[in-house]
């Protein structure tokens, strides 16, 4: 079956914003997320096909509200947990619940949605 | 791109709480990112790719090359990355105009294109160029013959396209740099003509 990533043909995603972006990070934070995955990646904690799943596996409704780089990083927490480097929830307890738009899930995962979460 | 400034503000937050908790965790040590966000971007510039081209529109031994063999071609130049296997190179004639997209998410020849644009990566360029390629290449202020065939090709994790653009006419005199010059990043995707 499809996975949400697999857009090619689907309509109704409107006009193409054609601004021609040279700066390839938006945000700090954006450029972080790249050096996380490079360096994980490096050591072997995971691989780019792993990665690729990851962010393929994101719920279609997440997918479809984040950015490009918002998926990189639940992708990356997805495999920290999956990896066991990181414990279910372990980072959203470190930074603490935030609302219902952000990545935090109150005393949920930090990666993939879980079944019979706010995901399912 | 991502939304408002809370939703920045938030989520530059638990990146940080993140590299901390993998450094107290001893699976990073701090500075690495810098290094790597460096590397990662170091050598990877649209001016790679235009070399290339202008390469092509100057030694046609070289243009077989790199029609027939574009990784080797592109790796004579030093220009191939380890990041995926083949690099194809799709010609523009005057009958053929050819655009790149990766459907699936943003595979992209970084090396040679620099870092890819926003909306190469957006869901509308991914999943319409291919449904409705003249219709998109409009919104990019490319308009084509109406006879003007066009093929899009959907990149994957193995293999890359570059499009290699049509010389304009009038270039006779000008040298390989200055051809180089004319050579945008649109143009190699193809969603622009030089």
């Amino acid at each position: 079956m499809a996975r949400i990533n697999d857009v090619g043909g689907m309509q109704g995603f409107g006009a193409v914003d054609t601004t021609d972006d040279t700066e390839p990070f938006h945000a700090d934070w954006e450029a972080r997320v790249v050096g996380l995955f490079n360096a994980l990646r490096a050591q072997g904690l995971f691989n780019t096909n792993e990665f690729r799943d990851a962010i393929e596996s994101i719920p279609p409704a997440r997918y479809l509200t984040t950015s490009y780089y918002e998926r990189w990083f639940i992708a990356i927490c997805a495999l920290l947990e999956r990896k066991g480097v990181l414990a279910p929830g372990e980072l959203d307890g470190a930074v603490g619940a935030v609302g219902p738009d952000g990545l935090a899930r109150p005393g949920g995962s930090a990666g993939l949605g879980q079944p019979g979460g706010p995901d399912a | 791109m991502s939304g408002d400034h809370h939703d920045d503000a938030l989520i530059s937050r638990r990146v940080r709480r993140l590299e901390t908790l993998l450094e107290e965790k001893g699976v990073l040590s701090g500075g690495a990112l810098d290094e790597v966000i460096d590397a990662f971007l170091s050598g990877a510039s649209p001016a790679n790719g235009a070399r290339v081209v202008a390469r092509a529109w100057t030694d046609p031994a070289f243009r077989s090359r790199l029609l027939a063999d574009g990784t080797a071609a592109v790796r004579e130049l030093g220009f191939m990355d380890g990041s995926y296997q083949r690099l194809r190179v799709v010609e523009n004639t005057e009958t053929l105009h050819n655009v790149i997209v990766c459907t699936l998410c943003s595979c992209y020849p970084l090396r040679l294109l620099g870092p890819s644009p926003s909306w190469y990566k957006s869901e509308s360029y991914r999943s319409r160029v291919v449904r409705e390629p003249r219709a998109v290449l409009a919104e990019f202020g490319l308009g084509l013959p109406a006879d003007t065939e066009i093929s899009v090709w959907d990149s994957s994790a193995e293999t890359r396209y570059m499009v290699l653009p049509r010389r304009p006419a009038g270039t006779e005199s000008l040298d390989e740099t200055e051809l180089a010059a004319l050579v945008t990043r649109n143009a190699l995707i193809g969603t622009a003509a030089v």
